[in-house]
């Protein structure tokens, strides 16, 4: 009896939670609109969540371009098809690699970033005093924190993904010696702008909405306390990594199953 | 706190970056540029087997894509599959008796159209059929053709 008690509570708190969620994202989606009036606020998130994030995703993409490279060279060459190797690697990142590895990093480095902060403020009781002076915390704190992330990640997944056909442009080219013409021209015809350009920009955008919402939600939702914000940063990692895996194969089923 | 000069500089940097990642996804990985072949016009190809040929395979006449395919199609009444091509509007005087046939490019490679051009004054218009054509080359018949000739050149022996 005991067990099924405690089942029935963790379903109705999970289900009320994801409800307070859905919530909050209407009201953040409201006070979005009063930011076009003050944009500022939206460019000083994009900088702290999208400049400040730049070096790793640079980083990380130029590396995972170059391992794609040595990895699919050592592949190919086994069926004589070396010269497909720009088309592997940049088929792997505009698709795959890209959207999902700088949503991931950037759920570690910017949005366990907008957790702590917002949890500290509703800590501190910042957002209560906000409140007190009759400015809505959700417009003037949450709302520009939401739409920075949403208008970074794309942005940011682009360059990772550029960035990462230059490391296996680096690593084949340069290093094992594939011919550069080959490797350009293979990529070209393989790779098409609407289904596998446009498909990694839309997956990053919605990518974008999920990782950021959950970053500001578990902020705001946090227990006031020290170790309330700790567990929410940690939620907020875990759940943005999970969320953005499971929907990655939702969508890339969503877009093969057409064909 | 960085001041506004210097934050906004970096985020407009960051954008632009970001914008120019894009492009050149679009235009130096992707096929954009050459994606959309200008005014093009229609003709089309009946063949007895197509293969693996697929939609927006290559059209290509001496090795350059002049076109590429835009459907295929199955006809019931000549039990033939029809196959529509966009032809770059700038090669408008292919012969009329040109003859289509269904390549593969390397040992694995996709399948690709290549026209080989006729001796005919007319060219072919938009709207206009290929009237000589040649099928793909399916493995499995071709290994089943190389046995039949050779059982027929052993059964007369005896």
């Amino acid at each position: 009896m005991n067990t099924l008690r405690i089942l029935g509570r963790i379903a109705i708190n999970s289900v009320e939670r994801l409800g307070r969620a859905a919530m909050f994202l209407y009201e953040v989606m409201l006070g979005s609109w009063e930011l076009v009036r003050r944009f500022y606020l939206v460019v000083q998130q994009v900088y702290a969540l999208g400049v400040l994030t730049l070096l790793i995703i640079l980083v990380s993409g130029l590396f995972v371009g170059m391992v794609l490279g040595l990895q699919g060279y050592n592949t190919l060459v086994k069926f004589g098809s070396a010269n497909s190797l720009g088309l592997l690697v940049a088929l792997s990142l505009v698709r795959e690699l890209g959207p999902v590895v700088t949503a991931l990093l950037f759920a570690g480095r910017a949005g366990s970033a907008l957790t702590a902060e917002i949890g500290l403020m509703k800590a501190t009781e910042q957002l209560a005093g906000m409140e007190m002076m009759a400015v809505n915390p959700i417009t003037r704190v949450i709302a520009p924190r939401f739409l920075g992330g949403v208008l970074a990640l794309p942005l940011l997944t682009a360059l990772f993904s550029a960035i990462g056909v230059m490391g296996g442009h680096l690593v084949g080219v340069g290093l094992l010696g594939v011919d550069a013409g080959a490797f350009w021209s293979q990529m070209q015809n393989g790779v098409d702008f609407h289904d596998d350009i446009m498909n990694g920009v839309i997956k990053s955008m919605v990518f974008g909405v999920v990782v950021s919402w959950i970053s500001v939600f578990e902020g705001y939702d946090a227990v006031p306390t020290s170790e309330g914000v700790a567990s929410a940063t940690n939620r907020t990692v875990v759940y943005s990594s999970l969320a953005v895996l499971g929907l990655d194969f939702i969508l890339t089923a969503l877009t093969l199953g057409e064909v | 706190m960085i001041n506004r000069k210097s934050l906004e500089l970096w985020v407009g940097l960051f954008v632009a970056a970001g914008i120019l990642a894009l492009a050149m996804l679009a235009f130096k990985v992707g096929n954009l540029t050459s994606a959309d072949v200008m005014n093009s016009y229609k003709v089309s190809a009946r063949f007895d087997n197509v293969g693996g040929l697929k939609v927006k395979a290559a059209v290509t006449m001496a090795g350059v894509r002049i076109g590429r395919v835009s459907a295929i199609a199955f006809d019931n009444k000549k039990y033939q599959a029809l196959v529509t091509m966009d032809v770059d509007g700038r090669y408008q005087n292919i012969p009329k008796d040109s003859s289509a046939s269904i390549l593969t490019s390397g040992l694995l490679g996709d399948q690709y159209i290549g026209i080989e051009p006729g001796g005919d004054d007319a060219s072919l218009k938009s709207g206009d059929t290929f009237l000589r054509t040649q099928s793909a080359l399916v493995l499995e018949k071709l290994v089943g053709q190389v046995i039949f000739n050779k059982a027929g050149e052993s059964a007369p022996a005896k």
